[in-house]
């Protein structure tokens, strides 16, 4: 085959330049700011500054607090991703089985993807508010005092059921497109050899949906680990107090509400290392056990 | 028609830009944090300024909470953008101060433009918050506040009993009849600024070593002491015998329940007055902090809260001109009163104070006075204020540490050997920020 190129360097550099400046201007540039930032403690207003060097990690990694919310964002980003996408797949399977009304159906179940996390986050204070909220008072049923804001766990529960909520139908329409696209031959050659439905989604139609599945996995990990700020605002109404809080969520906290530049740039740091490290892992490790067809 | 619409638009915008051009007045910028019915009566204040002469004019304009207000005008600053005038609250008073040649200090301002200016003429809570080390005021006092008591009034009528002086009379008299009645005896809206701050003013108890703060060098939080954690025992306690009750970190949460009828008293802002009246379910009334009497017999005045003004530097001297003019406007005995009446703000000077009263308005809302009334109380070596710098994230670690002593997470003693250790972590970084 013949290969396709340029003869000259200057038109394909031309025309990369508009994207290169904008990865430059919006990415590289901020990211070094950040970096040379984190090795000093300075006046927020730019007057005085000190160098040292790495005090800023060594703090936070010696801080319990920092551990603490590192360990919630990890429990947090896990319960959200595994949520999200099993209960998006079940939606989907079910969906896709329905004749009549198909469209109805899909479009009502897509309908929560237009709601911004903010707006999810504020919907549920709502739904979760003290004695007012109607799950509040739905729980109250059961005999469990639902107190969002004061209790740790129940903020955490309500951030985890808005987040997982607010994800659930972009899986979902990634779900419901990879299992149209399995070929109606394989589906009949499976129930040929086997009756059992449940058999048949985990040996046949499973697998085949892996590559959809693993590209969700990447994607709702991203999500709750950086998309949920706007929940997580929302939820702890600006001032976590003793409430739950993500990584994103304790580098706004402490730079801009507290204005440490040096201390929030180490920590937006250390998530670039986490980036870095998961985007490696994922695509050296699990892409080779999964085979796009 | 719509041509017609459009043209008598563009002609009349064109006239506006031209006979603005024409008198050719200096123009200057003030971001504040005051959102709501506080917006407007700021709104207000700048017409009013703008109306009293022509040679200046002010634009408010509204940043967002007053954390997103002193972020915003950094960043304004850094890029060479700052607006002349800035609102920033008590909490960041240590960031904005320590930052020397982010401000003109306000004395100086008035000084230089030949503005008289005798720090006698504030009333004496508000003297010295916003002040350096010398005593010089650095930022202009606006909406001062400080935490007072609200109490509802049928409830204490119908629980035989008067609101309460003293903590020990609280614990022993007030909640157990307030309970009784079918109330919540307590709640409050800020842990930090009522039971913490102000438990060191009303109390003449150093917070902070080097002067609470004001020296020059390093600075120690003095919260792991005897008597603070004493006050937050009781509040546990109060808590766990059905006497307290709190919502959470956030200020409306624990408001809302009042306006409600369902608290007996209320640990608020003396500025929270005008949104009361409008919302209180019930008659109310307010009265001074209590006090342990375990601690002292003899009560101090409080500290203020809310914010101030700074004038920006790197401005022109025609702006700063107009800066001071409209401070001198703002600190006038009207436009005091008429600000105080209107959101429930604190007069600032002396003089407003008096004409206040003059005019018989605390004959009318004794509620009104509370506010002026404990800042006016005796003063003592540790009233005039305090000075911590990443003082808003050591707010954050109180009111972390706060929520788990409530919900049982941990204990007294482990929270404020917490608070202490990360406050002054916190108070060593920012040492280093000024280096």
């Amino acid at each position: 085959m013949k290969r396709a190129g340029f003869n000259q360097l200057g038109l394909p550099v031309m025309l990369l330049l508009p994207q290169l400046i904008i990865i430059a201007v919006f990415f590289y540039w901020p990211a070094v700011f950040a970096i040379y930032s984190s090795f000093y403690l300075q006046d927020p207003f730019g007057f005085g500054s000190t160098f040292v060097a790495l005090e800023n990690y060594t703090g936070l990694l010696s801080s319990a607090e920092y551990r603490k919310v590192a360990v919630f964002t990890v429990v947090f980003s896990l319960l959200v991703t595994f949520l999200s996408l099993s209960i998006a797949l079940l939606l989907a399977v079910k969906a896709d089985k329905v004749i009549r009304g198909a469209r109805t159906y899909r479009t009502l179940l897509m309908w929560v993807y237009a709601v911004a996390p903010p707006v999810a986050g504020f919907m549920g204070v709502m739904m979760f508010n003290q004695g007012t909220g109607p799950i509040t008072e739905f729980l109250a049923l059961f005999g469990w005092e639902f107190k969002l804001g004061v209790n740790f766990n129940d903020t955490a529960l309500a951030m985890v059921v808005v987040a997982a909520w607010n994800q659930i139908p972009v899986n979902f329409i990634f779900f419901l497109s990879g299992l149209q696209s399995i070929p109606q031959s394989v589906k009949e050659a499976a129930m040929i050899d086997n009756r059992s439905g449940v058999r048949r989604f985990w040996d046949v139609t499973f697998p085949l949906l892996a590559p959809t599945a693993f590209f969700l996995l990447v994607i709702n990990i991203t999500y709750s680990l950086f998309d949920t700020f706007g929940t997580v605002d929302t939820l702890v109404k600006g001032e976590p107090g003793n409430n739950p809080m993500t990584l994103v969520y304790k580098v706004y906290v402490d730079g801009f509400r507290g204005n440490d530049l040096g201390g929030s740039s180490a920590q937006s740091v250390i998530l670039m290392v986490l980036v870095l490290l998961l985007t490696v892992f994922q695509f050296r490790l699990i892409d080779r056990r999964i085979h796009y067809t | 028609m719509l041509k017609k619409n459009l043209l008598a638009a563009a002609s009349m915008a064109l006239g506006m830009t031209l006979s603005s051009a024409a008198f050719a007045e200096t123009q200057i910028t003030w971001w504040h944090a005051m959102g709501g019915a506080l917006g407007e009566a700021v709104n207000e204040i700048a017409t009013d300024f703008n109306a009293s002469q022509n040679e200046f004019k002010i634009t408010p304009v509204f940043k967002g909470t007053y954390e997103e207000t002193l972020t915003a005008g950094i960043a304004a600053f850094r890029a060479g953008e700052q607006p002349n005038v800035m609102q920033v609250f008590d909490a960041g008073a240590a960031t904005v101060i320590g930052a020397k040649g982010a401000t003109v200090p306000v004395q100086d301002l008035l000084a230089s433009n030949g503005i008289d200016f005798n720090i006698e003429d504030y009333i004496p809570g508000v003297r010295y918050f916003y002040a350096d080390a010398d005593g010089k005021m650095i930022g202009m006092p606006f909406n001062s506040s400080t935490p007072i008591m609200y109490y509802n009034v049928e409830a204490f009528e119908k629980a035989g009993v008067t609101p309460p002086k003293t903590w020990e009379e609280f614990a022993s008299v007030t909640a157990p009849a307030l309970k009784e009645a079918g109330y919540i005896p307590m709640a409050q809206s800020h842990l930090p600024w009522i039971f913490t701050e102000n438990f060191f003013s009303r109390h003449n108890l150093p917070f902070a070593t080097n002067d609470n703060g004001y020296g020059d060098g390093e600075t120690k939080i003095l919260v792991n002491t005897p008597e603070i954690k004493a006050m937050f025992t009781a509040l546990k306690d109060w808590k766990d015998q059905g006497f307290f009750e709190w919502y959470g970190t956030g200020w409306n949460d624990n408001q809302k329940p009042f306006e409600e009828g369902k608290i007996g008293m209320w640990f608020g802002s003396s500025g929270s007055f005008g949104g009361l009246q409008q919302t209180a379910a019930m008659p109310f009334s307010a009265t001074l902090l209590p006090y342990w009497e375990a601690v002292t017999t003899e009560p101090t005045q409080t500290f203020i809260g809310g914010a101030a003004l700074f004038a920006m530097s790197g401005k022109s001297d025609e702006e700063n001109k107009a800066t001071a003019e409209f401070f001198r406007f703002l600190a006038s005995p009207e436009v005091q009163v008429k600000w105080h009446k209107d959101t429930g703000y604190v007069p600032i000077t002396n003089a407003a104070y008096e004409l206040a009263t003059a005019q018989g308005y605390y004959q009318e809302k004794p509620a009104a006075e509370v506010g002026v009334l404990q800042l006016l109380l005796p003063a003592g070596d540790n009233t005039k204020g305090y000075r911590m710098g990443f003082y808003v994230q050591i707010r954050d670690v109180m009111n972390r540490e706060y929520g788990r002593i409530l919900t049982g997470e941990t204990t007294v003693d482990e929270a404020f050997a917490t608070i202490e250790k990360e406050a002054n972590e916190l108070l060593e970084r920012f040492n280093k920020t000024q280096g």
